[in-house]
C-alpha cells in the first residue's frame, strides 16, 4: 500500500489538488454570487439577502438546495444530445481553464514531496487558456441551437458572433506582454516582471514598466474578456429585456446552475489572468526591501476579525449573535497567528497568494461595479466597438510593443 | 511509453470515429460537431509528439475559430436535415471507390517510409528540433521560410478584399 503510494505520488498529489481546487472554486463561486447580489444591492439603496443566515451569508447553500432539487423537465423537440451536452461543456470547459493557473511561487514541502500551487504548468499555458476558451464558444451556441426555441437561438446567435468578434481583440492584446516577457509560460510572463525600476515592485508590473507600458493592452484585454464571458455591458446572449433568458431560457434546475457557474469560474479566469499578465500576479506593489509590509495580512485580518465581532454582538437575529463573533474570533485569531515570531515562515509563505488574492478580488470587484453601472451595448454598437475601436488600438499596442522591445534590445 | 501508446490509440481511435460520424449523420450540426471532436483528437496527437505550440494551435484556430464560424452558420440558415438527391446517391459508389484507392495509396506510402518515420521521430516518439518549441517555430517561419509565410498571408488578405466586394456588391 506504502510502496503503491510512494511510487505514483505525483499522480495522486495531482489528484487531491484537483479535489481541493474543485472545492475551493466551486465555494467561491457560490460566495461571489453572493458578494455580487451585496454589491449591487447596496450600489441600488437595498439590502440585497439578509434572510437566510446572518447578512444572507448561508444564502448561496439555500440556492443550491433549490437548484438541485428543482423539477429538470426537457421541452419538447430538443435535440436530446446537444441539449445535455452544452451545459456540460460549458462547465467542463471554465473548469479546467483554472488549472492552468499559478496561485503562489513558492512549493509547499508536504511528506518529502514539493507541492507547486498549481495543477498544470504547461510551457504553453496562456495558449492553453486561450484553446479552452476558443471550445468555449460551443456551449453557448449548442445550448441555444438545441433548446429547439426562438429566443434562445437568437441569444446563441449573438453570443456567436461576439466572441468570434472580440476572440481576436482578446489574443492581441496579450501580444505585448508575450513580447515583453518572452515566454507563454504563466509563471515566467510573472516572474519577467519582477526587475522593477528602482526596487520599487509596483514599476516592474507590465502595466507600468518596460519598453512600453501596457495599458492600451490591459484596457483592451479586460474589455474583450468581459465580452467573452458574457457579462454586462455586453450580455447581450442573455438580455433579459430583449431574449427572455437568452441562450439558457429553456434551460431550468442544475444544468440552469451549469451556466451559472460556468460563467462565474470565467470570471474568476479572466481576473486571475489579468493580476498575472499586467500586474504582476503574486508580485507585491512595494519595494523589496520593506519587509515590515510583511505584517499587511495579519493588518487585514484583525481589524475586519474585531469589526465582524463589532457587528455581531448588535445583530438583530440570535443566531447572528452567535455565529458572526464566532467567525470574527476565527478571523482575527488567525490573524494574530501570523503575526507571530513563530508563524514567520508561513506568513512569508502567504506573501504571493495573499497578493494575487487581493488583486484577483479587485478584478472580481469591477466586474461586479460595472454590472451595478453600466447599461447594456446595443447590437451595432457592440460590433462597431469591437472591430473599429478594440481590434485597431490592440494592433496598435502590438506594433508599438514590439518597436520598443527592439530598440531596447539593440539600442 | 506504454501509457503514451494508449493515448495515442484512444486519440488516434477518437479521431477516426469522428471523421466517420461526420461522413454518416443526418444533420449538418451534428457533423460540425464530429469535426470539431476530430480536430480535438488531432490537437492531442500533436501534443504527443511534443508539438505544443502546433497542439494550442491546431484548436483555437481550427477547433475554435474555423468550427465555430460552421456552427454560426448552420445556426444562421437554419439547416435542416440533410436532403438525398439522385445524383448524390449516384455519387456513393465512385465515392467509395476513390476514397478505397486513397487509403491504398497512402497506406502504400507510409508502409515504405515506415524506416524515414522511425529515422525522424527518435527513440521517445517526439520529433527532435524542429516542431517541439515555440522559439525554433517561429524562427523557421519568420527567418528560413519568411518569403512563402508572407505570401500566404498576401493570399489570405486577396480573399478577405473579395469577400468584403462580394459583401459590398449589393449596396
Amino acid at each position: 500500500m506504502i510502496d503503491f503510494l510512494s511510487a505514483h505520488a505525483e499522480i495522486i498529489i495531482t489528484l487531491i489538488k484537483i479535489v481541493l481546487l474543485l472545492f475551493i472554486v466551486l465555494t467561491v463561486n457560490a460566495y461571489l454570487t453572493w458578494f455580487e447580489r451585496k454589491v449591487v444591492a447596496h450600489m441600488q439603496s437595498r439590502w440585497g439577502p439578509h434572510r437566510v443566515g446572518p447578512h444572507g451569508l448561508l444564502q448561496p447553500l439555500a440556492d443550491g438546495a433549490k437548484f438541485l432539487l428543482k423539477e429538470d423537465p426537457t421541452p419538447a423537440g430538443v435535440d436530446k444530445f446537444v441539449y445535455f451536452l452544452a451545459p456540460l461543456l460549458a462547465l467542463g470547459l471554465a473548469l479546467t481553464s483554472i488549472a492552468v493557473i499559478p496561485f503562489g511561487p513558492d512549493p509547499i514541502r508536504v511528506l518529502g514531496h514539493q507541492v507547486y500551487l498549481y495543477i498544470a504548468n504547461p510551457s504553453i499555458g496562456l495558449l492553453v487558456l486561450f484553446a479552452i476558451t476558443a471550445l468555449g464558444v460551443y456551449g453557448v451556441a449548442l445550448a441555444g441551437w438545441s433548446s429547439n426555441s426562438k429566443y434562445p437561438l437568437l441569444g446563441s446567435l449573438r453570443s456567436s458572433a461576439q466572441m468570434i468578434s472580440y476572440e481576436l481583440a482578446l489574443t492581441l492584446s496579450v501580444v505585448g506582454v508575450l513580447l515583453m516577457a518572452n515566454s507563454f509560460n504563466l509563471t515566467e510572463i510573472i516572474n519577467a516582471q519582477s526587475h522593477p525600476a528602482w526596487g520599487v515592485g509596483i514599476l516592474g508590473w507590465n502595466i507600468f514598466s518596460g519598453p512600453f507600458p501596457q495599458i492600451l493592452g490591459f484596457f483592451c484585454f479586460f474589455i474583450a474578456a468581459i465580452a467573452e464571458t458574457n457579462r454586462v455591458p455586453f450580455d447581450l446572449a442573455e438580455a433579459e429585456s430583449e431574449l427572455v433568458a437568452g441562450f439558457h431560457t429553456e434551460y431550468s434546475s442544475f444544468k440552469f446552475a451549469m451556466f451559472f457557474i460556468a460563467e462565474y469560474t470565467s470570471m474568476i479566469t479572466v481576473s486571475c489572468l489579468c493580476s498575472i499578465l499586467f500586474f504582476g500576479g503574486w508580485l507585491s506593489p512595494f519595494p523589496q526591501s520593506w519587509t515590515f509590509t510583511y505584517y499587511l495580512p495579519s493588518l487585514l485580518l484583525i481589524p475586519s476579525g474585531l469589526w465582524v465581532i463589532w457587528d455581531g454582538i448588535r445583530y438583530e437575529t440570535i443566531w447572528g449573535r452567535l455565529i458572526l463573533p464566532g467567525i470574527g474570533t476565527v478571523i482575527a485569531l488567525l490573524g494574530l497567528a501570523l503575526a507571530l515570531p513563530q508563524l514567520q515562515f508561513v506568513n512569508v509563505f502567504i506573501q504571493g497568494p495573499f497578493w494575487l488574492l487581493g488583486k484577483i478580488l479587485v478584478f472580481l470587484f469591477v466586474y461586479v461595479w460595472m454590472r451595478g453601472t453600466l447599461p447594456r451595448f446595443r447590437y451595432d454598437q457592440l460590433m462597431a466597438f469591437g472591430w473599429k475601436l478594440l481590434l485597431p488600438v490592440s494592433i496598435a499596442n502590438v506594433v508599438l510593443t514590439a518597436f520598443f522591445v527592439l530598440l531596447r534590445s539593440n539600442p | 511509453m506504454s501509457a503514451q501508446l494508449l493515448v495515442f490509440f484512444i486519440l488516434a481511435a477518437l479521431s477516426v470515429i469522428g471523421a466517420l460520424s461526420l461522413i454518416f449523420q443526418k444533420h449538418p450540426i451534428h457533423s460540425a460537431l464530429s469535426l470539431i471532436v476530430v480536430m480535438v483528437a488531432l490537437a492531442g496527437l500533436y501534443l504527443l509528439m511534443g508539438a505544443e505550440f502546433v497542439a494550442a494551435v491546431q484548436i483555437i484556430v481550427y477547433g475554435g475559430a474555423i468550427m465555430v464560424l460552421f456552427v454560426f452558420v448552420i445556426m444562421l440558415l437554419n439547416a435542416g436535415l440533410e436532403e438525398h438527391t439522385s445524383i448524390s446517391k449516384m455519387a456513393g459508389f465512385p465515392g467509395i471507390l476513390l476514397a478505397l484507392a486513397l487509403t491504398g495509396f497512402v497506406a502504400a506510402t507510409v508502409a515504405r517510409s515506415a524506416g524515414l518515420f522511425v529515422q525522424v521521430a527518435g527513440d521517445n516518439g517526439k520529433i527532435p528540433g524542429t516542431l517541439s518549441s515555440t522559439r525554433e517555430l517561429s524562427n523557421m517561419i519568420f527567418r528560413n521560410f519568411a518569403y512563402p509565410f508572407e505570401l500566404t498571408s498576401i493570399l489570405i488578405l486577396i480573399a478577405i478584399l473579395g469577400a468584403i466586394v462580394l459583401a459590398h456588391r449589393e449596396n
